[in-house]
């Protein structure tokens, strides 16, 4: 890991020190999508909290309502019952001490990768020039130093998405929030951004919230993992994973590892999101 | 950090490699219209076409440089009819738009109304600015005004509306306010759909500014036109037609020019050189 100047001036809020203060709690949500003459239960009956400087992935089939949760969370829509709260403060409009990154890199074109990673300081008002060597050493980082004043079309996607993370970061916030975003990522690119992931959390120990696809990436990466399912999407059960850290490329090999995988396997077979067929090597 | 988009250098293209495929085509561009008018003139003499049905490019210009004090006097005048009512558009069209794309209750209210004044024919009605304004300058300006109004609000509309849902999440999250989004990011996003409608609109624009000379005027280039074509002086028509094109032709490409150095990030001002691909 290289030495990332903090971000100046931003002291991440508060926060008790043994790390098990709950910094998002999520009451009993529910969430109703209503369009022309027809209501989506998106979200139905949702429990969760999330302690200081935990790794949380919510692992579950498309239209489970995860992306959604996320957005509760970030105050970017809000639910129709229940409550949710971040630091103790009823969220009821868009938090601002977190990193979002999302499936897409979300990158703007007419800015070059330093510029879009500045983009995150300078709109909250801050002046981009203190950033620029915490950017840079972030690019850095990411491998992307070379391409700082690179566009965003000369990247290729997973330059993008790391463009995206840094973006994230740049401002240091306490909470970081994933929407799948590994998702467009090829397996290998994948698979070192999930390595990297890793590393970053341990030196930063911010709160992470990633959603994936991906049971495997879901449990090599998190402490728990909420697993999900659809129709209408509620949180089936939630796994701790004690797997040591770091876990890198090795993990997989660990009983532990496989018995979670196994688990949440089970647990999708049991809802139909899964179906197996009749050569399946394990009995379920 | 810069907020106006980054300058053209910025890009990497070849700055010398651009000139010279500009220069290869500029070339070519006039090789194709000197062998054009190669091939008018020697037709005209072979097969003895009458000078008031079909003038040679030498009797044209022959004519022209006769009265081109004149001509130019009248160009004079259609170009500023054309760039002050093209200006007024962009200064109208745009704002418009944003509240257009701002507000959806506008949406409703005002998008039906600037719907109905494009389907209204603008040409058919140019007679009426006549009996309301007179002979003057005014009438002029408004129609080229209302062609060009039409396409530029179009498009802004469309560009200031087109922003993804995560861009728009992404801003919010950094609690920034309305006025910065649209600086830093609305804005920016919708220029290349907004020089699009420029572009569409300074094409009508001189169109515009002619019929509303044919309509009723003592100078400008319509009005040379229908005078000449009067007095059957087709060749000082020829004249008129090509000063008109050229007319054109230069407010077009200007418009082209300016969005050239102004987004010169977006894919449709890229070389296809400069894109190179790294697969991971």
């Amino acid at each position: 890991m290289y030495e990332v100047p903090d971000a100046p001036g931003t002291s991440s809020p508060g926060g008790s020190p043994d790390g098990t203060e709950i910094s998002i709690a999520i009451n009993n949500v529910g969430k109703i999508f209503q369009s022309d003459n027809k209501e989506t239960i998106a979200l139905d009956g949702v429990d969760l909290s999330i302690k200081r400087h935990e790794f949380v992935a919510i692992v579950g089939p498309s239209g489970c309502g995860k992306s959604t949760l996320m957005r509760l969370i970030a105050g970017l829509t809000f639910p129709t019952s229940g409550s949710v709260a971040v630091d103790h403060v009823v969220v009821d409009q868009a938090i601002t001490n977190l990193g979002i990154v999302f499936q897409k890199p979300v990158l703007l074109e007419w800015r070059n990768v330093l510029n879009n990673v500045l983009l995150q300081v300078e709109m909250r008002g801050l002046n981009p020039k203190d950033f620029e060597d915490r950017a840079h050493e972030l690019l850095r980082s990411v491998g992307l130093s070379d391409f700082a004043n690179s566009y965003p079309y000369e990247l290729s996607g997973g330059m993008q998405q790391r463009a995206g993370i840094v973006r994230a970061l740049i401002h240091d916030p306490p909470l970081l929030m994933m929407d799948e975003p590994f998702g467009a990522l090829d397996a290998l690119t994948r698979e070192q951004m999930r390595i990297d992931l890793e590393e970053l959390w341990l030196a930063t120990k911010k709160t992470v919230l990633f959603i994936t696809h991906s049971i495997d990436e879901a449990v090599l990466l998190a402490d728990r993992v909420v697993v999900m399912s659809p129709r209408p999407g509620k949180i089936e059960t939630i796994i701790d994973i004690n797997l040591e850290r770091p876990r890198g490329l090795a993990a997989r090999k660990y009983p532990e590892f496989e018995k979670a995988v196994d688990r949440i396997t089970e647990i999708f077979l049991a809802k139909g999101v899964l179906h197996g067929g009749r050569n399946r090597a394990k009995p379920v | 950090m810069s907020d106006n988009p980054q300058s053209p250098t910025a890009l990497p293209n070849k700055p010398s490699q651009a000139w010279a495929q500009r220069l290869k085509g500029a070339r070519q561009f006039l090789i194709s219209f000197v062998i054009l008018f190669l091939v008018w003139e020697l037709a005209v003499h072979a097969f003895d076409v009458k000078s008031y049905l079909l003038p040679a490019p030498s009797l044209i210009w022959q004519e022209f440089s006769g009265r081109w004090r004149y001509v130019l006097d009248n160009t004079w005048v259609t170009t500023s009819e054309i760039l002050v009512g093209y200006l007024i558009a962009i200064a109208v069209s745009v704002p418009l738009a944003v509240f257009v794309a701002y507000f959806p209750t506008m949406e409703r209210t005002i998008y039906p109304i600037i719907v109905f004044l494009q389907i209204v024919p603008k040409i058919a009605i140019a007679p009426l600015f006549i009996i309301w304004f007179g002979f003057g300058f005014t009438p002029k300006i408004l129609l080229v005004f209302l062609l060009s109004f039409f396409p530029i609000v179009v498009s802004s509309i469309a560009g200031f509306k087109s922003i993804d849902e995560e861009t728009m999440e992404l801003a919010k999250s950094t609690g920034a306010s309305s006025w910065m989004i649209f600086r830093k990011i609305r804005l920016p996003h919708a220029m290349p759909a907004i020089f699009t409608g420029l572009k569409v609109a300074a094409a009508l624009s001189s169109t515009a500014a002619v019929v509303a000379e044919f309509v009723a005027s003592d100078k400008g280039l319509g009005y040379l036109l229908l005078r000449y074509n009067g007095d059957i002086e087709t060749p000082m028509v020829f004249a008129t037609i090509m000063v008109l094109s050229i007319v054109g032709l230069v407010v077009y490409y200007a418009v082209e020019y300016i969005e050239k150095i102004s987004i010169p990030w977006h894919v449709s001002q890229r070389s296809d050189t400069s894109r190179f691909d790294v697969s991971s």
